[in-house]
């Protein structure tokens, strides 16, 4: 055959400019983070948008890590798959890493030990440098060798790459303002990286271009920005068991707290923070707390929702204010503790025995993590119920370019139906759990309110409108009733969807949510201009708000595009909506990585076409 | 109807305490209890205990967990607010609960399968965090609420109703206690008033974890021959260390005991625990002697009933976390929120 493939054909190196993958293969707790991170804040202060992506195992010592930066001109902020320079610092996944590179991509490596050619690719180019060799030389300590070996790298990459040594030095002042010794010996390790490289390297075809597609976006991950929105959401009880990936953001509420949250005068702090024995009773203080008139929440991820399922369904049932912010990982069990999925909604949405029913948020991003966090606290006093915010380890734990955030100063904190002392002795009737103006939400009171009104028993057995123990079957329906009722309300209270129309009229849709965003943005895109039209809806909220029906109704097919096996989210559609199966064909990403732009267009893609065939 | 409401009869001329209450005005709704049940006469001694302490109904939050026990909240201060949270679980909303307001009298109240078994857990761990209150296991060595199973503080070798003999070793809640931290420890018999409500007295004005274990037979399961935790065994093992009077804050003291016999304890509040010595050796204030004062009589199958121990320089979990002198639920929006201004030189520090 004419077309056969010639064995030695070798394909051209790669060029293109802002717009490729660098990825980085580390050994877990070498310090390579911090010049990884470096590496990627260099070329956003270029103005080059970045999205960076750790790949680390449940260790703390050892381990392979990996530090994925897609260089993205055009702003997509979702992984892309595929890598076209491969950083190999870590023999250990040598044969994975070099496996990954897209041919024609780059292999930087270590050389200061010969490798046999039979250890190489030969569709790539390969560039050495005696990283190891260097840093002997210059280095006599075992720790400085090894954390300046990074610094090393990143000077090396910053001339292959063209990154701007001005702008990683300022970075370098920033970080070590007042500490002139650190200062100077990263300096010094950056270039002697960079004069290495000058001397000896080839330039390559990847390069980074100053540009302006910054703007005034901020970096931060998911788990930092919900803590600062814990802060401005007004919570001052947080209690919380570590576990990946949420630990980080308890930390950082901690973190925020003492700078924001201390009486200037006293010194005292107005927060407490508990790191509690396990997450039940990370749980139990959330619900003591709420229900004493305290803004309060626990952070964890899918295990820990396993553990204080009891607890939710009491405050369900007794209709208490309670946010929990769920980092979610790869489940079931232990499952991929450090890898990322969209698996608890249906564990999160009717989280407990018997009918319950929760509020869940999707943020897309930091920005919204910070945005959700605090309206959660609004919602579960509104609502007086608990409120997930479902966030996971992609938003939670990567540093991701989003909006900065903002806050309204003229907005006041919704408290909810709380009565006073005043109100109480105005006469007006208390009922706990009396529907009194028809939107399914008693008026509660703090304990300590009044001396001698508005106190109730609170529980989680069955109940009449005034809070008094009762098995009568009439009482428990209109109370079960009733926190239907609540739910309905929640409808038009919750963050409503986001639609985005196709560039022609089309008979195809796609609901989406939380971390899958940035990569159904670019698939959107892309299928825009391989004439595959395709109307978005990006889901904030569950229970689902009206338009979330009006926008399948509008749609013979509505692709649901998720990241965990069961097709969670359309089931719940399916359900909850009473849509057929037919209508809503599932599109899954489930290997723990994050879902890319590619797999979604190909996807869809096919689908639509083979679709459009049939009919 | 599933609930019974007390009628409200009040007397004119009812005695009333310093904050203007007469002692129904401690009271709950009627017990739905077994007729005979400790766990009753535990109520009797909180609600005359709460009288006698001028405490103001409302400023106490009432917590259990689940069980016969955990039910008597609705049945003493029917103007606090109550939460029958879930089973071996209270600690941990007593303690969110306390931390979002420091100011009132927090009072748990649990069963010895609530705190022992399911919860040992909480348990142990809101005793070490030190939260200020006052928390009451009603001991009966079983699961009353469903029907007599044991419980892990049933003596070994003791024989339930059925004759089913306990093999498993018994945990003891005061030791435990004592152990973990608790701040005030004291171990009473429901059939003892005279002694429980001054200990309750003195667990009120304590600032810190007190802890009270109340030996309170369970007539419907556990309270036949073969019981340890029965009427008979009880007051033929009791083997109190002391009697404890309560005297509040300035008034003077006037008892008649012999030289020797008597020591004052001053608590944090200024108010005065009396501690008549029925063991000329023993010092409520040495924690490890306690400890093992409690296991060597244990050893010999008598039951230590008395002030146990206290602390009165106890920190609370408020100041292990330094946190504001007011209520953190009553701190305005103004107190809590750093504002946009603020938030713009964050938003600076991340790019
Ligand atoms: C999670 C859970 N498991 C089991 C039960 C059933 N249950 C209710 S009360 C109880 C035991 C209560 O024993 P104890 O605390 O000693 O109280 P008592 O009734 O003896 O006063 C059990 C096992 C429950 N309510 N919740
Ligand atoms: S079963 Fe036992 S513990 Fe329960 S009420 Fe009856 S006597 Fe009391
Ligand atoms: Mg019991």
């Amino acid at each position: 055959m004419s077309a056969q493939l010639q064995p030695d054909a070798q394909p051209a190196p790669l060029a293109a400019v802002n717009d490729f993958v660098v990825k980085f293969a580390n050994v877990n707790g070498s310090g390579s983070a911090s010049a990884n991170e470096l590496f990627a804040k260099a070329i956003l202060r270029m103005g080059v948008p970045v999205s960076p992506r750790n790949i680390f195992p449940s260790n703390i010592q050892g381990l392979p890590t990996w530090y994925e930066i897609r260089v993205t001109g055009a702003g997509y902020l979702g992984r892309r798959g595929g890598v076209d320079l491969m950083v190999a610092m870590n023999p250990q996944t040598w044969n994975q890493d070099l496996k990954e590179i897209e041919p024609g991509g780059y292999l930087f490596y270590d050389n200061s030990k010969p490798l046999p050619a039979s250890r190489f690719r030969t569709d790539i180019t390969v560039i050495g440098m005696p990283l190891t060799e260097i840093c002997n030389a210059t280095y006599s300590e075992a720790r400085q060798r090894q954390l300046f070996k990074n610094i090393i790298y990143v000077g090396a990459l910053s001339v292959l790459l063209d990154i701007d040594p001005g702008v990683i030095e300022k970075l370098f002042s920033e970080q070590y303002k007042g500490k002139e010794k650190l200062l100077e010996s990263n300096f010094k390790a950056l270039h002697l990286g960079r004069d290495y490289a000058s001397q000896h390297l080839p330039k390559i075809g990847l390069r980074v271009e100053a540009g302006d597609g910054v703007g005034d976006r901020i970096f931060v991950d998911g788990n930092t920005a919900a803590a600062i929105g814990c802060v401005y959401g007004g919570a001052t009880v947080c209690a919380w068991y570590p576990i990946t990936p949420s630990s980080s953001l308890a930390e950082a509420f901690q973190k925020y707290c003492q700078k924001l949250r201390v009486d200037p005068v006293t010194g005292k702090n107005r927060y407490a923070i508990v790191q509690a024995e396990d997450e039940i009773a990370s749980i139990g203080m959330v619900v003591g707390a709420g229900w004493n008139g305290a803004r309060a929440f626990t952070t964890t991820s899918g295990p820990g929702v396993s553990l204080m399922t009891e607890f939710i369904g009491l405050a369900y049932m007794a209709e208490i204010p309670v946010t929990i912010i769920n980092v979610q990982r790869g489940g079931p069990s232990t499952g991929m503790p450090t890898r990322t999925q969209q698996a608890d909604l249906v564990s999160c949405a009717y989280a407990s025995h018997g009918d319950t029913k929760h509020i869940l948020l999707f943020p897309e991003d930091p920005h919204e993590c910070f945005d959700q966090s605090a309206q959660a606290f609004d919602l579960a006093d509104r609502l007086q119920t608990p409120v997930f915010v479902m966030t996971d380890l992609d938003i939670g734990m990567n540093q991701r370019l989003c909006a900065p955030f903002e806050w309204d100063e003229t907005k006041e904190y919704d408290r909810g139906k709380v009565m006073t002392a005043e109100d109480l002795d105005s006469g007006r009737d208390f009922g706990r759990y009396l529907d009194v103006d028809g939107d399914g939400i008693p008026f509660r009171t703090w304990p300590g309110t009044h001396p001698s009104k508005g106190s109730f028993f609170t529980r989680g057995t069955t109940k009449d409108a005034y809070a008094r123990y009762s098995e009568a079957g009439p009482d428990y329906v209109y109370n079960v009733q009733r926190l239907l009722k609540k739910l309905e309300t929640a409808k038009s209270l919750v963050p409503q969807p986001v639609a985005r129309n196709a560039r022609a009229a089309t008979r195809f849709g796609v609901i989406y949510f939380g971390s899958t965003s940035p990569a159904m943005s670019e698939a959107l895109d892309a299928l825009d201009a391989a004439e595959v039209h395709v109307d978005a809806l990006r889901l904030r909220a569950f229970p689902f708000p009206d338009s979330v029906r009006q926008f399948i109704e509008a749609h013979d097919l509505v692709f649901v595009v998720e990241q965990n096996r069961d097709a969670q989210l359309r089931g719940m559609l399916i359900n909850e909506l009473e849509f057929s199966p037919d209508r809503l064909p599932a599109v899954l990403h489930y290997d723990g990585t994050p879902i890319t732009a590619r797999f979604i267009t190909r996807e869809i893609g096919d689908r639509v076409r083979a679709a459009r065939k049939s009919s | 109807m599933t609930y019974l409401a007390k009628p409200k009869l009040h007397h004119p001329t009812l005695p009333q305490n310093r904050v203007c209450r007469t002692r129904r005005d401690y009271e709950g709704k009627i017990s739905t209890l077994c007729a005979g049940c400790g766990h009753d006469s535990i109520s009797a001694a909180i609600i005359q205990a709460c009288f006698e302490m001028d405490v103001e109904p409302h400023r106490v939050a009432k917590l259990s967990g689940i069980g016969c026990s955990s039910k008597t909240p609705d049945y003493f201060l029917g103007n606090s607010h109550g939460f029958n949270t879930v089973h071996g679980r209270m600690p941990s909303v007593l303690t969110g609960a306390n931390l979002a307001n420091r100011a009132l009298l927090y009072l748990g109240v649990s069963g010895d399968g609530d705190s022992a078994s399911i919860g040992i857990g909480q348990f142990a761990h809101v005793m070490r965090r030190g939260v200020n209150m006052v928390y009451i296991v009603e001991n009966n060595g079983v699961y009353g609420l469903t029907k007599g199973q044991f419980s892990a503080t049933a003596d070994q070798g003791s024989a339930s109703k059925k004759g089913v003999v306990n093999s498993d070793t018994p945990i003891d809640m005061a030791s435990l206690a004592l152990q973990l931290g608790a701040s005030y420890v004291a171990r009473g018999f429901s059939g003892d008033k005279k002694q429980l409500v001054p200990i309750i007295k003195a667990a009120i004005a304590h600032k810190g974890a007190a802890f009270i274990d109340v030996v309170s037979p369970c007539v419907a399961f556990n309270n036949h021959p073969g019981s340890t935790k029965s009427y008979d065994y009880v007051r033929e093992h009791n083997e109190a260390v002391n009697r404890i009077d309560f005297i509040p804050r300035k008034e003077e003291i006037v008892v008649d005991y012999a030289e020797g016999q008597v020591i004052e304890v001053e608590q944090h509040d200024g108010t005065i625990l009396l501690l008549r010595k029925l063991h000329r050796e023993y010092d409520p204030h040495n924690r490890v002697m306690a400890m093992n004062y409690v296991a060597e009589h244990q050893a010999k199958g008598e039951v230590v009933t008395g002030l146990l121990f206290v602390d009165n320089s106890a920190r609370d979990l408020h100041e292990h976390l330094n946190t504001v002198d007011a209520p953190i639920n009553t701190l305005a929006a103004a107190e809590l929120c750093p504002g946009a201004a603020t938030l713009a030189k964050i938003n600076q520090s991340l790019r």
